[in-house]
């Protein structure tokens, strides 16, 4: 057996070892889900994100939404009470980056989508207590503005390299389903869909 | 979870965790210096640091091994009873799935008795039961709060509750069936159709139904308009359709706001009052049925205080 004094006396033995112990967890863990059916086939009925859709997904993140709203519902009764269906894998299978989120100042929206009307969505983010007096939600009035076309063709290839699937005449047509848009609508566009495919109860 | 794509998986993660943890043990028991006999001194080490500073090849305390071996024989214990190695289950067969469900039927199991009484009484009677409105007021704050406001009194273009004006009627079916399966109240943009001034005009008359102020010969102009264009939902007298949604216009409750401006607004651009269906909403025990059943019950009994 290699003694302790040799590894410690070799630097460049000692960083091998180190890295090898070190990644043991992320390949005993993380590697398999890769090559696991739940975690990589979609849910019923659930399509990658569209193009107004992938913008209101790219303001939810510069707006940091994520820190104050989870995308996650546990299987804890007073959750599922609560949000509905606790969360499985295969709805995030479209979610590059995904969104879990880890603090939860705000509800949960994972399964927003649907809960309320759009004129709704419109009013709780112009002011979110016009609706809500209790709210501590700040308000994001400038998201009515228009929405500037950055690169969606390139981000929609791009996330076909790693198998979202968008055919040619929807990259083709992106940009015009974002024409006339504010940013408003493309948030309200990703909010709506959220969780709709979610298990029923 | 037994769904890998292909059989190597389970046994990958089967031997490398069992390789770690006992290569781990076997690497430490090779490194850690014996006891020392009675008597025998720990021998000074050949180096020197620092010009003067030394220090003795003692073992490594028995009880700081211990922690090491005890964490080691704890991995193994729980690889045992709970799943981690592959496809082997755990002895104690736990999933987050049964834990869950045990939780949910528990659950279930408390509350089912006193559901089941309020489920045998109809509406009206749960309405005027203190411990059903206790439960009830819960139900509204969690589900229902966010639009129509905790105190029941809405907001605009979100109804207010408390009065005994309906949209949609007040009576304790109608109220399931809104709940149930939502709602999508529909008016059409008039400007492309009536113009500028003809809404303005329809406003005026619309004003005048409920003995607003209002220019009477603007409202004169616009109750032919009314009759032609409005009337199919509003009714020729302006008092509203129930089984469509559109408000009586000659009372003073207002969803949007009464004023002239925002009745010129509400005529050009036309609104869309939408009720999302709660039935995804209020949650996913057997009680649902029951929490529908109380909360139509709370929502009945709001506009019956007054």
């Amino acid at each position: 057996m290699i003694s302790h004094e040799t590894i410690e006396k070799n630097l460049g033995l000692l960083i091998v070892l180190t890295i090898l112990i070190v990644s043991v967890g992320g390949l005993v863990q993380i590697v398999p889900l890769f090559f696991q059916t739940s975690t990589t086939t979609p849910v019923e009925g659930l399509k990658p994100y569209t193009a107004l859709q992938l913008m209101g997904r790219d303001i939810y993140i510069r707006e940091g939404c994520v820190g104050c709203h989870s995308q996650m519902i546990r299987p804890f009764r007073a959750e599922t009470e609560r949000y509905g269906h606790y969360s499985v894998a295969g709805e995030y299978v479209y979610d590059r980056p995904f969104l879990w989120g880890s603090k939860r100042t705000g509800p949960d929206l994972a399964r927003v989508g649907g809960r309320y009307s759009d004129a709704w969505q419109v009013a709780h983010l112009m002011n979110p207590r016009d609706v809500v007096p209790e709210s501590i939600m700040p308000a994001y009035p400038w998201l009515d503005r228009p929405l500037k076309d950055t690169g969606i063709q390139a981000k929609m290839r791009t996330l076909d390299i790693v198998g979202h699937g968008y055919t040619e005449q929807e990259i083709a047509a992106a940009p015009a389903a974002l024409q006339g848009k504010t940013e408003l609508d493309a948030v309200i566009a990703y909010l709506q869909v959220l969780g709709t495919h979610a298990p029923k109860n | 979870m037994s769904d890998f794509t292909s059989g190597f998986w389970p046994i990958y993660i089967s031997v490398l965790t069992l390789v770690s943890i006992l290569g781990t043990w076997v690497f430490l028991k090779s490194q850690t210096t014996r006891k020392f006999a009675p008597g025998e001194k720990a021998e000074l080490m050949e180096h020197t640091w620092d010009g003067d500073l030394q220090d003795l090849n003692n073992p490594l305390p028995r009880w700081w091994l211990g922690l090491f071996y005890g964490t080691m024989i704890f991995g193994l214990g729980y690889l045992a009873l709970w799943p981690g190695l592959g496809n082997f289950a755990g002895l104690l067969g736990w999933t987050s799935k049964g834990e869950y469900q045990a939780e949910v039927k528990a659950a279930e199991a408390k509350f089912q008795p006193m559901y089941a009484g309020f489920m045998q009484q109809d509406v009206a009677t749960v309405a005027a039961d203190p411990n059903a409105r206790a439960i009830g007021k819960h139900l509204f704050l969690t589900y229902c709060s966010q639009c129509h406001g905790s105190d029941a009194m809405g907001a605009k273009g979100f109804p207010n509750l408390t009065d005994n004006d309906w949209l949609y009627g007040g009576e304790p079916d109608t109220i399931v069936a809104t709940i149930t399966n939502g709602r999508a109240g529909v008016m059409p943009a008039w400007e492309p159709i009536l113009g500028a001034q003809g809404v303005k005009q329809v406003a005026n008359y619309v004003l005048s139904l409920s003995g607003r102020q209002h220019d009477a010969t603007l409202a004169e102009a616009g109750k032919a308009k009314f009759a032609e264009n409005c009337a199919a939902c509003h009714m020729p007298d302006g008092t509203g359709m129930k089984a469509l949604g559109a408000p009586n216009l000659t009372d003073k409750v207002w969803l949007y706001g009464g004023n002239e401006a925002t009745i010129i607004e509400t005529i050009a651009k036309g609104r869309n009052g939408v009720m999302p269906a709660l039935t995804q909403t209020l949650g996913t025990t057997s009680n649902k049925e029951a929490k529908l059943h109380l909360l139509a019950a709370y929502v009945y009994g709001l506009s019956q205080q007054k």
